[in-house]
């Protein structure tokens, strides 16, 4: 079973001073997350995840479309209790202290007393709050509130999680801070949904990735399948100056040092070059395919007008 | 459903107290305290009638303001920090988020008024023991108030489910002031010929009529407040404050929180 399937789904805001002109947050799109795995939804600012973790959430509520949850209709309440959330840069109760606060959001997620005793300390310890005590939120640095951020979602043990932007607005150590406890659920198996425009993040974390840009899916697939799309491409080095002249109609571009070639081509033009270069009898030192960055496809994505699913 | 919806209650009465809500009851008790002397100057032998018409009068208006600027903020601040968001994604209805806010206000305006009919009290007994009076006639005064607030609380959160703080503040003010002077409303509706008499009559009973529970001239001069009355105000605050939290629940259900 899917741990996720959004079917259509579309969001618009009616705008301007009757309300009748309508403005489109989310375009039509389908999406399936695996249960078990770490889906990243990337996209600029204003791109549209923030409105689709809404419509996931309940938060807001969709012009046309549905999606399902662990199989079941996503406003269904029941599975409010096996799914987690972390809003972006959220702000927690700042009079209450972790603990007090994880134990209200249990309570609403219905658990029981005891089991809230068990779970909470263990819990604050996880993500590396064991020594707060009853210091109120208002006291935490943004780092250890995010860490927060991550105790409520998981505070009651849930099979999915949402996090909205978790890495956004950190310091590199916050952002390793509350990077590990992410690894950590993904290890245990967790499924997690998260939106980011950290592009590093996103490849350090994730299975598969979907790129949405105006509102718009502009396409889904694994890291490594994203990062061949606009790669293909192979170095090859070898010495031998005196060969380029018989390759270079099949080279991309080529840098010559003293006696050594550095050049890029085509993944289909490599066997042609390799036989020139044998004929020439230049010594080849290395060919190394060359994969595209997630950011060169994600910027591909994001600046392209038309959509180009994969 | 009782689980979350006493936890929501707790957290908001929680967050009362701990921004120091109740620090207005020292206010309060000084303003009892400090103004007492004077009744005495200006009021030989008419101690416990001023000091029962200050404290009483204080705690009604003590506790309409704490319930509209609680109450502006208890939707749309959740909303504006985004802290609705993590409650809204776990098992919560959302009728339950609005009946947990009221309830926990409620308990705030309750243990608020409680302890400042102590206050009162204690005022009494300090500069008017020596004048008898009807303390059970006092009691249903405060019991009014609390009514009152009840209707303050239940509007205070409708116009909270759709309007901005301020825009909330506004209207529940305004139909505050309406509400106290019903009566004169419902007279002028009597006079009132054909059309003008219906919208006014629509007008009068559609406004809450806090004029009705306000006894605090009987209750200052010691006259007896009918049981009748008591059972009447009883059912129709509960009625306006049931029906006005239904009308914000009905919108809160259907709101975009953007």
């Amino acid at each position: 079973m899917n741990a996720i399937e959004i079917k259509e789904l579309t969001k618009s805001y009616p705008v301007g001073f009757w309300k009748k002109q309508l403005r489109v947050a989310l375009k039509p799109f389908n999406l399936t997350v695996a249960t078990g795995e770490t889906f990243g939804f990337l996209g600029p600012n204003g791109a549209g995840k923030t409105t689709t973790l809404k419509l996931l959430m309940g938060i807001v509520f969709p012009t046309s479309g549905s999606a399902t949850i662990l199989g079941k209709h996503f406003h269904d309440p029941d599975i409010k209790k096996r799914i987690g959330f972390l809003p972006e840069q959220p702000y927690f109760y700042d009079y209450l202290s972790a603990p007090e606060l994880l134990d209200y959001y249990a309570r609403l997620s219905g658990m029981a007393a005891a089991d809230r005793k068990a779970r909470i300390p263990q819990l604050l310890e996880r993500v590396g709050l064991g020594d707060v005590g009853n210091k109120q939120l208002r006291k935490f640095s943004k780092g250890m509130l995010q860490r927060v951020g991550i105790a409520q979602a998981i505070v009651h043990d849930p099979e999915i999680l949402f996090l909205d932007e978790p890495m956004s607005g950190l310091d590199p150590l916050g952002r390793h801070e509350v990077r590990e406890p992410i690894q950590n659920l993904k290890d245990a198996g967790k499924t997690i949904f998260f939106s980011t425009h950290i592009l590093s993040d996103a490849e350090a974390l994730c299975d598969r990735v979907g790129v949405i840009h105006k509102g718009e899916l502009r396409g889904v697939g694994t890291v490594n399948d994203l990062r061949s799309v606009g790669g293909g491409k192979t170095e090859v080095i070898w010495e031998g100056a005196d060969a380029l002249p018989y390759v270079t109609a099949h080279l991309m571009e080529s840098h010559v040092t003293g006696d050594l070639v550095r050049a890029t081509l085509t993944s289909e033009t490599l066997d042609a070059v390799l036989e020139k270069l044998r004929q020439q009898r230049a010594r080849l030192v290395s060919v190394t395919p060359l994969h595209g960055t997630l950011e060169e496809y994600f910027l591909s994505k994001t600046t392209e007008p038309e959509v180009a699913k994969l | 459903m009782t689980s979350r919806l006493s936890a929501i209650t707790l957290n908001t009465f929680r967050e009362a107290v701990r921004d120091r809500v109740l620090y207005n009851l020292v206010v309060f008790v000084l303003l009892l305290v400090a103004s007492a002397p004077l009744f005495g100057e200006i009021s030989i032998g008419m101690e416990r009638l001023i000091v029962v018409n200050v404290g009483l009068t204080a705690i009604s208006i003590f506790g309409v303001i704490i319930s509209i600027f609680i109450g502006i903020g208890l939707v749309s601040k959740e909303i504006e920090k985004r802290t609705l968001y993590t409650i809204l994604a776990r098992p919560v209805r959302r009728w339950e988020f609005i009946a947990g806010k009221y309830f926990g206000l409620m308990l705030t305006l309750v243990v608020n008024t409680a302890l400042m009919t102590l206050g009162l009290f204690i005022a009494l007994f300090m500069f008017a023991r020596e004048q008898s009076g009807s303390n059970s006639g006092l009691l249903v005064a405060i019991y009014f108030t609390v009514l009152e607030l009840a209707m303050v609380t239940a509007i205070t959160l409708l116009f909270s489910s759709f309007s901005t703080p301020i825009f909330s503040a506004i209207f529940t003010f305004a139909l505050f002031v309406i509400g106290t002077f019903a009566a004169d409303l419902r007279n002028f509706a009597a006079l009132a010929h054909g059309a003008a008499k219906w919208l006014v009559t629509g007008v009068a009973y559609l406004v809450p009529n806090f004029a009705a529970l306000n006894v605090i001239g009987q209750v200052a001069h010691d006259q007896h407040i009918a049981g009748r009355l008591i059972l009447f105000n009883t059912f129709y605050a509960v009625t306006y404050a049931c029906a006005t939290t239904l009308a914000a629940i009905l919108i809160f259900e259907r709101r975009n929180l953007k």
